[in-house]
C-alpha cells in the first residue's frame, strides 16, 4: 500500500518545514554540547584528581552542573524530533521508516546508555569512590558520540539513499546495514561530530574569555578558557580538511548541492571559485573570482568538469541564494577560527602564555556564537541544498508531509514554546555561571532547608 | 513465533516499562502540584525531586524506544497514528518539553519565584502529558485510527468517550504509582510521617483510579464494543489480575507494607496494558489491520531484533546499577558535605 499524499494547503507545507527547521536547529546546538561537553568535563575532573589542582575540580563541578541542564533540555527537544518525524512527515516514515529504522534503534540504545550513566555521573558524585565515579563519565562520552554517528547516518542516507528496492513506489526489499553505511556516512558523521566538539569547546571558552575581559584573570578562569579552547582549536584544521573532502564528495555524488553552494549555473571545465557574492535573478553577482580554482579543488586540474544547476530540470533544483550564502558564511567562520587558534598556538610556542592583546579575548568571546553560526549555516547548507527532495531523487519533501489541515496552528504553538524555552535556558545557564559552586546536583532542596 | 511478534512483545514491554517508570515520574509532578505552599510542601517536593532526579531521563528514553520500534517494525501503523492523532501528540510533545526543561531549571534555581514558576510548569505538564497519551491510546483502541495518512477524523479520533476515559485513567494511574513508590522512598529516607502522607494519597488514588477503570468498562461497552468483547473474553484473566493486584496493593498500603505494595501496584497497571494488547491482538489498527500485514520487511525485523537483544545486554545491567545506587540508603555522603 502506498502511503503518500500532498499537504492540505501550501501554507501547511511551509509550516511543517519551518517547524522542523526550528526544532532541529534548536536541538542541534544542545546536542553539540551533549556530545562535546562530557569529554571536557571528565578530562577536567581527571586532571583535578591527578594533580590535586582545585581549579580543575571546580571547573568540573561547574560544567557538570551546566551539563545537567543542557542534557535535560537536549533530551526533551530531541524527543520532540522523533514525534515530529511522524507528526509532520508521515509520508517519509510510512515508506522509508523501516529502511532507516536500524540506526534509529541503535541511537535509542546509545541515548539510553547516555541517560543512565549521566544520571549516575551527576547524582552519584559524592556516593561513589572518586575513581569509579570518574569512570562512569566515560560511557556518557562514548554514547554521546555514538548517538551523533547514528543520527547523522540517517541524514547521510537522505542524501545518498541506498539499501532498498522499490516496486511501484513500495519498498519491497531492505538491506538495513547498507542503508546505514551509505557513501555519505563516513564524511558526514565525522564532520558533524567534530563540529560538536568545536561548538562545545569554543562555546565554553567564550564564557571564560568574557570573565577575563572583566578582569578575572586567576588560574580558574585561565584554565576554563584554555582547556576547551585548545581542544576546539586543535580540531579546527582537521575539520577544514574533512569539509574540503566533503565538498569533493558532493561533486561526484550530489553535484546539484555543490552547484547551489557555489552558485554555479553552467556545467563546464575551468570553473572559477567564487568567493562571496549574492545569487540574484538566476546568477551570482558581486563575487570575487579565482580562475579555475573550483575545477582544481574538485579534480586537482583546471580541465575538471564541474556540474552546474543546468544538469537537472528547474523543478529539481534547490533554492540557491540561502545555500550559497550559508555555505560561504560557514567556510569563512571556519577559516577565522583556524586563525584564532593559530594566534594562541604561536604565542604559546614563544612564551607559554595567552596573547597579551585584549583583542584575543574579544575574539574568543565571539568564537562561541561564531561556532554556533557555522554549525547552523552548515546544517542549512546540507538540508536546503538537498531540496526539493527529502530522500534525494526518491521522495519530494512536498510528498512526505502530513496531509492533515491546520499544521500552521501547530507551528504557532511550537514557536511560542521554543521562545519561552530559549529565554529560560539562557537565563538559567547565565545564573549558573555566577552561582556558588556546590556538588553538581545539589540545588534548592539543600539550600532552602527550613 | 515470528520476528514481528517478538518485536511487538518487546515494544509492548518497553511501553509497559515507560508506564511503570516514566508514568511514576509524571505522577511525581502530580503530587508536586498538590503539595501546597512553599513551606508546607517543602518535604514532599524534596522527596519527589530526590526520587525522580537521577532516573527520569533514563525512564523517559523508554518512550523513544517505543516510538522507534513502531516506526521501524510497523511503519504504516506509526504513520497512520501520528498523522491522524497529530493534535494530541503535538500536545504530548509540548508537555514533555515543558516538564523536562522545567524540572531541570528548577533543579538549578535557588530563588523562590523561580522555584514557583518552574515548579508550576513542571507540575502542570506532568498532568497534561499523560492525559493526552491516554487519549491517543483510547483513539487507537476504539478503532478510530484507520490505516492511511490522516485518514481518521482529526478531532473525534481523540475527543471521544473512550479517549477521555483512557486519559483520566492514565492521569490516575501515574498519581497512584507515584504515591505508592514514594511511600517506600520516604521510609528509606527515615521520614515515617511523610510515608504516611503518601500512603493516604495512594489509598485515595487507588479508589479513584479503580473506579475510573470499572466505570471505563461501561464506557467501552457502549463506545467500542469490539474492545469490550476482547476485554471480557480473551483478556478477562488479565483484567481480573489487574483488579486483584489493585485490591492487594490497597491492603498492603493499609498494612504499611510499602515494598510489596509497589510490586502489586505495578502489576495492576501492567495487567491493564497487556489486557488491552491481548484483547485486540492480532489487530493493530482496528478493525482490520493485523500485525503480519503491518510488519516491515523481514530483513529489517531480523536486524532490529538482533540490535534490540544486543542492546538490552548492555542496557539492562546499566539500568539495574542506576536503580541500585539510588535505591540504597539516601545520600549520606552528600549530606555530610553540607
Amino acid at each position: 500500500m502506498v502511503l503518500s499524499d500532498v499537504a492540505a494547503t501550501p501554507a501547511d507545507l511551509v509550516a511543517a518545514r519551518v517547524q522542523m527547521a526550528i526544532s532541529l536547529g534548536w536541538h542541534i546546538i544542545l546536542a553539540c554540547f551533549g556530545v562535546g561537553m562530557p569529554a571536557l568535563t571528565v578530562f577536567a575532573q581527571w586532571r583535578g584528581l591527578r594533580t590535586g589542582d582545585e581549579a580543575y575540580e571546580r571547573l568540573a563541578h561547574r560544567w557538570a552542573k551546566a551539563m545537567g541542564v543542557l542534557f535535560a533540555v537536549g533530551a526533551v527537544s530531541g524527543t520532540i524530533l522523533s514525534f515530529e518525524m511522524g507528526l509532520l512527515w508521515p509520508g517519509l516514515m510510512a515508506t522509508y521508516g523501516q529502511v532507516i529504522g536500524l540506526p534509529f534503534a541503535l541511537e535509542g540504545f546509545a541515548f539510553f546508555i547516555e541517560a543512565v550513566f549521566l544520571g549516575i555521573y551527576l547524582y552519584a558524585w559524592n556516593r561513589l569512590p572518586p575513581r569509579l565515579h570518574l569512570l562512569t563519565g566515560l560511557p556518557v562520552c562514548v554514547a554521546g558520540v555514538a548517538s551523533a554517528f547514528f543520527v547523522v547516518s540517517v541524514n547521510a542516507w537522505m542524501n545518498q539513499p541506498r539499501g532498498f528496492d522499490l516496486t511501484n513506489g513500495t519498498v519491497t526489499g531492505v538491506r538495513p546495514w547498507e542503508a546505514m553505511f551509505n557513501p555519505a556516512t563516513p564524511l558526514q558523521t565525522v564532520h558533524m561530530i567534530l563540529a560538536a566538539f568545536m561548538v562545545a569547546g569554543f562555546g565554553i571558552a567564550a564564557v571564560y574569555a568574557a570573565a577575563m575581559l572583566r578582569g578575572r584573570r586567576d588560574r580558574y578562569h585561565r584554565i576554563g578558557l584554555l582547556l576547551p579552547f585548545t581542544a576546539a582549536a586543535a580540531i579546527t584544521p582537521v575539520q577544514i580538511v574533512i569539509g574540503d573532502s566533503l565538498a569533493r564528495f558532493l561533486a561526484h555524488h550530489q553535484p546539484t548541492k555543490l552547484a547551489a553552494m557555489e552558485g554555479l549555473n553552467r556545467t563546464s571545465s575551468h570553473v572559477d571559485l567564487s568567493l562571496g557574492g549574492v545569487y540574484l535573478d538566476g546568477r551570482l553577482r558581486y563575487a570575487l573570482h579565482i580562475p579555475d580554482a573550483l575545477s582544481i579543488l574538485v579534480g586537482f586540474r583546471p580541465s575538471t568538469v564541474v556540474q552546474g544547476l543546468d544538469a537537472v530540470p528547474a523543478a529539481d533544483r534547490p533554492p540557491v541564494t540561502p545555500v550559497h550564502l550559508c555555505f560561504q558564511v560557514m567556510v569563512a567562520i571556519g577559516l577565522g577560527l583556524l586563525l584564532l587558534g593559530l594566534w594562541l598556538g604561536l604565542t604559546w610556542w614563544r612564551r607559554r602564555d595567552l596573547p597579551r592583546s585584549r583583542w584575543f579575548l574579544r575574539l574568543t568571546v565571539l568564537s562561541g556564537p561564531a561556532a554556533v553560526v557555522a554549525l547552523e549555516t552548515g546544517w542549512i547548507t546540507t538540508e536546503v541544498g538537498r531540496q526539493p527532495w527529502v530522500v534525494w531523487r526518491h521522495l519530494r519533501t512536498a510528498d512526505a508531509v502530513n496531509p492533515a489541515p491546520g499544521l500552521w496552528a501547530g507551528l504557532v504553538v511550537v514557536l511560542a514554546v521554543y521562545v519561552v524555552l530559549t529565554v529560560a535556558t539562557v537565563y538559567v545557564l547565565n545564573r549558573l555561571r555566577t552561582q556558588r559552586v556546590t556538588a553538581p546536583q545539589e540545588g534548592w532542596a539543600e539550600e532552602f532547608a527550613p | 513465533m515470528t520476528a514481528a511478534q517478538w518485536l511487538l512483545i518487546l515494544a509492548w514491554s518497553g511501553l509497559t516499562l515507560y508506564a511503570l517508570l516514566g508514568g511514576a515520574d509524571f505522577g511525581g509532578g502530580f503530587w508536586d502540584a498538590l503539595a501546597g505552599g512553599a513551606r508546607r510542601g517543602y518535604a514532599q517536593r524534596r522527596l519527589i525531586e530526590h526520587s525522580i532526579g537521577p532516573v527520569w531521563e533514563a525512564n523517559h528514553v523508554w518512550l523513544i524506544f517505543v516510538l522507534v520500534m513502531f516506526w521501524t517494525c510497523f511503519p504504516g501503523v506509526f504513520a497512520s497514528v501520528a498523522s491522524t492523532l497529530y493534535i494530541p501528540l503535538t500536545l504530548v510533545a509540548i508537555g514533555i518539553i515543558a516538564r523536562g526543561a522545567a524540572f531541570a531549571f528548577r533543579k538549578a534555581s535557588t530563588e523562590l519565584w523561580q522555584l514557583r514558576l518552574f515548579g508550576g510548569a513542571f507540575a502542570l505538564s506532568s498532568v497534561v502529558t499523560p492525559f493526552f497519551l491516554g487519549a491517543v491510546a483510547g483513539g487507537v483502541a476504539s478503532g478510530r485510527v484507520p490505516y492511511g495518512l490522516a485518514a481518521g477524523d482529526l478531532v473525534s479520533s481523540w475527543w471521544n468517550p473512550t479517549s477521555l476515559m483512557a486519559g483520566a485513567l492514565a492521569v490516575g494511574t501515574t498519581a497512584y504509582l507515584a504515591a505508592v513508590y514514594l511511600t517506600g522512598d520516604a521510609r528509606r529516607g527515615g521520614d515515617e510521617r511523610l510515608a504516611g502522607a503518601f500512603r493516604l494519597r495512594g489509598l485515595v488514588t487507588a479508589v479513584v483510579t479503580g473506579a475510573i477503570a470499572l466505570g471505563g468498562l461501561f464506557v467501552v461497552r457502549a463506545d467500542a464494543p469490539a474492545l469490550y468483547a476482547g476485554l471480557t473474553g480473551r483478556a478477562l484473566p488479565l483484567v481480573l489480575v489487574s483488579g486483584v493486584a489493585g485490591l492487594a496493593s490497597m491492603a498492603l498500603l493499609a498494612a504499611r507494607r510499602y515494598v510489596p505494595a509497589r510490586g502489586t501496584a505495578a502489576l495492576a497497571v501492567a495487567a491493564v496494558l497487556w489486557g488491552w494488547a491481548v484483547a485486540q491482538y492480532p489487530v493493530m489498527l482496528p478493525p482490520d489491520v493485523t500485525v503480519s500485514e503491518a510488519a516491515a520487511h523481514p530483513a529489517v525485523l531480523r536486524a532490529t531484533l538482533v540490535t534490540v537483544i544486543l542492546g538490552m545486554v548492555l542496557l539492562v545491567p546499566s539500568l539495574l546499577w542506576l536503580f541500585a545506587i539510588f535505591q540504597r540508603s539516601p545520600a549520606r555522603r552528600a549530606a555530610t558535605k553540607e
